[in-house]
């Protein structure tokens, strides 16, 4: 406040005349050609833009999944809905801007106001989104609900229908589908394969890499044992969250000529300091690869149950009954 | 002011500053750390928020450094995750928040043709609590800054996992800026309830009135909200309850709450800058707002609707379905009224004629980049698209179109707009102009492309990312224009700081204004009015004018400026 204005008593200056600071600059007469300049610069960015476009510049990931490719294609209906409506709005904004800039002998239109375009404007506004509402419940049914297997899918042990689910627990129509739990902790993800028993403590179980098969619906548990995490491989589909205390629930179905691809993803939920490398992969094998995968993978564990077990035994004798090869290893099934 | 006194009623029903005694005004520094003027307390206010958002920006850019390589090593995952938190906390609770009540304290008295606010020393007070909330937050840097971002979400923000006391330094500032704000909304309340000039009913109240008023309500609303979700993590910290611990709690009971209060939050911020730019439009238009009505009733719908979609922040948790569909619906509706008042503001301009100084120039960057965060948000309400953007970079880069494109632009605007009444002294020009167009081509670099980051699969408050597809040449094109930003801001600020001493003596309208506070001297005099005069319109400015060209004879300022 050092900037001491006159006092209003000694502003002696007719109040009619034009301020100083309203006063026209003399830049308007180059206006035109810096706007002119500004559009073809414009342009030329779109255009380097469209050459890295190739990359799903502007749109989610997918490929992975038909509930992804579903989003895609959401997304896509809305992108064009949203480039109409921004090139539109966009558009009246700079053309006022530049035509009715103050030129010589403008005047200035007293209008204050018009009833029925405003009321066609706001009505004009709902039913845009009525039709937004309208598309997406079109599109919601394939993205939450899964299909079945596809008849060369994977059906063995881990696919037999469950007795009670969770509403939010979408079951495909036949009910078969092989159901992971996914476990997200401080910084990793662990995988328990269901095995169609009800022993919950000799299922297969992986880290970070989820090795699944092929055409085959693929339904997921996702819970979180110690802070929040969530679960996201974008070309599978959308992010869950796994909340300690709750269980979320999503899905996946990779299709057939995706067998021996990896989809990279990582959790999406702070999570703590190493929260950037908590990275989930998903490997898509073909169904036969899976059982003999997934065999190979109940051997290890065994063989790794067993030598602790023999490694408890030499190291604590009085013990040995309280190990079991179940609990060896396994301890949060 | 002898051709204007004519015009001028004298008042009556405006409260009168009775004195028993006259002490001698205390000058020097003392003079500011004990007034209760609320010209004062508001350049308090502004300079002080301006402080925190350069200190915001620095910890802003120091992030964009980090992430301007592949698997970069420059700071410590720790040190990442602490400046975002506190880049985000400053922002929005020491920033953009209580600007917007510096610029209320500062003009809304002077807008209403009031002498002050309701409650002179709870206004000092409000001040005082928020430089302490700051001070509070940011001694925690010299110790263990809070490392949980701003949202704190349970459990991760618990005593288990965040031991450490700079949670609790983040509870403190939320509990001491809260009140600060709560204290200030009820007396923004009272203010413009009951010490508007004759005159002026509800339906000529200058329309950034109207949006502090809604502000004040919604502070009232949803503060004490996160005041008792903040008090119950602090009992879950020290004190062993269980509020928030899985099992015998809920840890989304905390994001239910948080964002009660965090998505109002957000119309907060942005609906007094909804007011600065419907106050600069017709300004520099010439031309009265177009649909005065829709634009006020669009402001309580959209604060109506506000406090309805808080779980669209929350779309990817265990929700029920019925759930994700309301809070999707709630949110399409927000877009009718913020539609509305696109519409108007482009409205205005048409047919007007235009005079490009830097607040209008601002106000136009505010139109184009906030129209983008608008688009980008009902993208974020269909569920099923924001399962694949939540929590990833395309949502920082919608919220920062809605709140720099949107609020900073719409600040900026404001400061221009404001600064000759506040300082007495013209802003320059030119500088202006570089300014705005330097951190518009800034802002589109940083954040248009991290709406791409976030669909190629990068989440945000990373600290490190591995160099997949294009990530690291997006993540470079935005660290290179968040610098460009950066200079435009400092550009303004060396503006603001040269003008005190050189900028052009403002007089008292120096932009032809039509509300009140151009009635008065620039700076205004400590009881800002001797009289004041009995309001006709919307625009009483425009009305005196043109009251003294009819009785003075002399040629219309109007007429004469567009002719030019």
């Amino acid at each position: 406040m050092t900037g001491r204005a006159p006092r209003d008593s000694e502003d002696s200056r007719p109040r009619n005349t034009i301020p100083a600071a309203l006063a026209p600059t003399a830049t308007y007469p180059n206006l035109r050609r810096t706007i002119l300049a500004a559009l073809a610069l414009a342009a030329l960015g779109l255009l380097a833009f469209a050459g890295v476009a190739s990359a799903d510049l502007a749109t989610p990931e997918s490929g992975g999944s038909s509930n992804a490719d579903d989003i895609d294609t959401l997304y896509k209906f809305v992108l064009v809905l949203a480039i109409i409506i921004f090139i539109a709005v966009e558009g009246v904004l700079v053309y006022s801007l530049i035509k009715y800039r103050n030129r010589k002998g403008a005047v200035a239109a007293q209008i204050h106001g018009n009833t029925k375009l405003e009321i066609g404007w706001t009505v004009g506004a709902a039913v845009l989104l009525v039709v937004l509402g309208g598309v997406t419940f079109a599109f919601l049914g394939d993205i939450r609900n899964p299909p079945n297997s596809s008849a060369n899918g994977y059906n063995g042990p881990g696919t037999e229908p469950v007795k009670f689910a969770s509403a939010e627990d979408r079951q495909p129509p036949n009910g078969r589908a092989l159901r992971i739990q996914v476990n997200g902790q401080q910084y990793l993800w662990r995988y328990t394969y269901a095995d169609g028993d009800d022993n919950r403590l000799n299922n297969v179980f992986a880290y970070t890499e989820m090795v699944v098969p092929t055409d085959t619906t693929v339904t997921l548990a996702i819970k979180a044992q110690d802070v929040i995490h969530s679960w996201w491989i974008p070309q599978l589909g959308g992010k869950f969250d796994a909340v300690p205390g709750h269980t979320n629930y999503t899905w996946f179905k990779i299709p057939g000529d995706k067998a021996g691809q990896v989809f990279r993803g990582q959790c999406a939920e702070l999570c703590g300091r190493n929260h950037a490398n908590m990275v989930a992969t998903v490997r898509a094998v073909t169904p036969d690869q899976y059982k003999l995968w997934l065999a190979g993978k109940k051997r290890a564990i065994e063989t790794g149950n067993k030598a602790v077990i023999a490694q408890r035994k030499a190291l604590f004798p009085t013990e040995e009954d309280q190990v079991t090869e179940d609990s060896a290893v396994n301890p949060t099934p | 002011m002898a051709e204007v006194d004519t015009t001028v009623q004298s008042t009556t029903g405006v409260p009168q500053v009775l004195a028993s005694k006259v002490e001698r005004p205390s000058e020097g520094w003392t003079s500011w750390v004990t007034t209760t003027d609320h010209k004062k307390i508001g350049i308090m206010y502004i300079v002080t928020t301006l402080v925190f958002f350069i200190l915001g920006g620095v910890e802003a850019l120091m992030m964009r450094l980090q992430l301007g390589a592949a698997n970069n090593t420059l700071l410590s995952p720790e040190v990442y995750n602490a400046l975002f938190t506190i880049h985000g906390t400053t922002m929005v609770f020491l920033f953009v928040v209580p600007i917007m009540a510096g610029f209320g304290n500062y003009f809304v008295p002077l807008m209403i043709g009031a002498r002050d606010m309701a409650f002179p020393k709870l206004n000092a007070l409000s001040y005082w609590l928020l430089l302490s909330g700051g001070i509070v937050f940011y001694a925690s840097i010299f110790f263990s800054p809070p490392e949980v971002a701003w949202t704190a979400y349970t459990p991760l923000s618990g005593a288990a996992y965040s031991p450490s006391g700079g949670v609790d330094a983040w509870i403190f500032l939320v509990h001491l800026t809260g009140l600060s704000s709560l204290v200030g909304a009820v007396n923004f309340y009272a203010t413009i309830a009951h010490m508007r000039a004759p005159g002026m009913g509800w339906g000529r109240m200058p329309l950034f009135v109207w949006t502090i008023l809604i502000y004040a309500i919604l502070l009232i609303l949803a503060l004490p909200v996160i005041a008792g979700a903040a008090t119950l993590l602090l009992t879950d910290r020290h004190f062993g309850t269980n509020f928030y611990t899985p099992g015998e709690g809920d840890p989304l009971l905390w994001q239910h709450l948080f964002w009660f209060f965090g998505h109002p939050e957000v119309y907060i911020m942005i609906l007094p800058a909804f007011g600065i730019i419907s106050e600069v439009l017709p300004v520099f238009a010439r031309k009265p707002i177009f649909g005065y009505k829709a634009i006020a009733a669009a402001t309580v719908v959209i604060a109506f609707l506000g406090l309805l979609v808080w779980a669209h922040h929350m779309f990817t948790t265990p929700s029920p379905s019925v759930v994700l569909i309301f809070f999707m619906l709630s949110s399409f509706l927000i877009a009718i009224p913020t539609g509305v008042k696109m519409f108007n503001w482009i409205a205005t301009l048409w047919r007007g004629t235009i005079i490009f100084k830097p607040p209008l120039l601002f106000a136009a960057g505010f139109l184009s980049l906030f129209l983008i965060g608008g688009i980008s948000g009902i993208f974020l309400a269909i569920f099923p698209i924001d399962w694949q953007v939540h929590d990833t970079y395309f949502v920082v880069a919608h919220f920062h179109y809605v709140i720099v494109g949107g609020g900073v632009f719409a600040i900026f605007s404001g400061l221009y707009y404001w600064y000759p009444k506040m300082t007495g002294r013209m802003p320059n020009e030119r500088l202006g102009q570089v300014s705005v167009v330097t951190m518009y081509i800034g802002f589109t670099l940083t954040f248009l492309i991290q709406h791409s980051l976030g669909l190629d699969g990068m989440p945000r408050r990373v600290y490190e990312y591995q160099d997949l597809g294009n990530l690291e040449l997006y993540n470079q094109i935005s660290t290179f224009g968040s610098f460009v930003l950066g200079i435009g801001i400092l550009i303004s600020f060396y503006n603001f700081i040269r003008s005190l001493k050189k900028g052009a003596i403002a007089g008292p309208d120096p932009w032809l204004g039509n509300t009140l506070e151009w009635f008065t001297t620039s700076p205004p005099p400590q009881n800002n009015f001797d009289e004041v005069p009995r309001v006709r319109s919307v625009e009483p400015m425009k009305d005196i004018r043109r009251q003294v060209e009819r009785q003075s004879g002399i040629e219309a300022g109007e007429r004469e400026f567009t002719r030019s």
